[in-house]
């Protein structure tokens, strides 16, 4: 196996295995609060927050956590900062906090940060597994960002909170709705699928080209 | 594949059993649990004591601001406690601070009394909803509604706080109210007050909210505005 660079442990989370768009994990919050981009922000940043300072301690107490008891203690990790961020998130910004309601809380069960730092931080130095983690947050953050514009513009005709079009847009609320996060998330599913295999297609002709 | 028949393996082929797995001491499991429990608790304690007056002083910002809407800007408001079916100013001998209710009465510029402010919570479809609404009780009329603590279904539920064709309905709505669907409203009837279509359970939360609200702390605001005046 060729050797890993630093930037393949960062950019990996990002596009490749995006955890979103890729691996479909942690879709809870993507369906629940990305109706606004405002939400969708302030739970990305919360979940950064998470994913990174857990990956840290998981990968620096590698070698003194039992295999036994490692879920436990990974669980224990994640638990603790998540409350953390959930006193930070009510002190500095309440209206927010509000907002996403449960959601902050449900960070502790989100899949994407137990499996990387089951697959990744548990396994490697500290330094890549900050960077691995780094990488699949802002993975995370783009795919929210991505589904909350979609889902803010056509659901109430705004970009965090500025009106975009005139007093005649009617406001397609289905899509600040639960249905309208199923629709939105499978329609960017369904892009990225084709998008990955017109790329392919192409390369596929490339290669015959040259063979020929 | 089956391995050669070595020295000392059993005749039938088996395969030789695997080595004991490496001994765990139960002791070290515990030890790595306590200390990271212990190391986890330390930090939410230091969390919290940074936060948590950050968080009161946002809470009490946050009801004044509430009260000054639900009142209609007040420009003096009196805390009142309630002891039984009593109010008063004086906070009950004996009681928790902490844990005594409290009722706001606003004056206007006059300095004539414009409503109580009386925050109650019940729970609403997904956790415990937190209303507060500004009260006549000479009128028995509510002056205004603001739902201050809500984990309802964004998008569905959370429209009893951000719907504000609903919240407007609460604006000089004679109590007891009643809730109804939008196409059953009887023009006129003050009482009535249109459910949002697909968060009925919490519109009617909120209904209930004030309903009980005001049929148990009704006859003591009544008997406190009338020794006031």
């Amino acid at each position: 196996m060729t050797e890993t660079r630093p930037m393949d442990d960062l950019l990996r989370g990002i596009w490749r295995e995006n955890p979103i768009f890729v691996q479909t994990l942690g879709l809870c919050p993507t369906l629940a609060v990305t109706n606004s981009v405002e939400n969708a922000v302030a739970m990305a940043t919360a979940t950064f927050f998470v994913l990174v300072g857990s990956c840290f301690f998981a990968s620096l107490f590698r070698r003194y956590i039992p295999n036994e008891v490692r879920i436990a203690t990974f669980v224990l990790i994640i638990a603790t900062f998540v409350t953390v961020a959930d006193m930070m998130l009510e002190a500095i910004v309440p209206g927010i906090h509000k907002a996403l309601g449960a959601f902050v809380g449900l960070i502790i069960v989100n899949c994407i940060i137990l499996a990387r730092q089951e697959a990744f931080a548990s396994k490697n130095p500290v330094g890549r597994a900050v960077l691995d983690a780094i990488g699949y947050a802002f993975g995370f953050t783009i795919a929210m960002l991505i589904m909350s514009s979609i889902r803010e513009v056509l659901g109430s005709g705004s970009f965090l909170g500025y009106h975009l079009f005139g007093k005649g847009y009617e406001p397609w609320v289905f899509f600040t709705l639960p249905p309208g996060g199923f629709i939105t998330l499978g329609s960017v599913l369904l892009f990225l699928s084709w998008f990955y295999k017109r790329r392919e297609a192409r390369e596929k002709a490339i290669e015959l080209r040259m063979a020929a | 594949m089956t391995a050669p028949h070595a020295h000392g393996a059993p005749a039938n082929g088996a395969p030789p059993p695997p080595p004991p797995p490496p001994q765990v001491r139960a002791s070290s499991l515990l030890t790595v649990l306590a200390a990271g429990g212990a190391i986890a608790g330390f930090l939410i304690v230091v969390v919290y004591g940074w936060a948590a007056p950050i968080i009161e002083h946002n809470k009490a910002v946050a009801l004044q601001g509430a009260i000054g809407e639900v009142l209609k800007h007040p420009t003096q408001v009196d805390t009142l406690f309630v002891a039984g079916d009593t109010l008063g100013t004086q906070l009950p001998a004996g009681e928790d601070p902490k844990r005594v209710e409290r009722i706001y009465l606003g004056y206007d510029a006059d300095h004539r009394p414009i409503g109580y402010a009386i925050a109650v919570g019940e729970p609403g479809f997904s956790d415990v909803v937190r209303v507060i609404f500004g009260y006549d009780p000479a009128t028995k009329q509510l002056i205004g509604m603001k739902v201050i603590e809500s984990k309802e279904t964004p998008g569905l539920g959370d429209k009893i706080e951000k719907d504000s064709a609903f919240v407007q309905q609460f604006r000089g709505a004679l109590t007891p109210l009643a809730g109804v669907k939008p196409d059953r409203h009887k023009a006129g009837d003050k009482t009535q007050i249109d459910m949002i279509t697909g968060a009925t359970i919490s519109s009617r939360a909120v209904i209930r909210i004030i309903n009980n609200a005001l049929t148990r702390l009704g006859p003591a605001l009544e008997r406190y505005s009338q020794e006031a005046k």
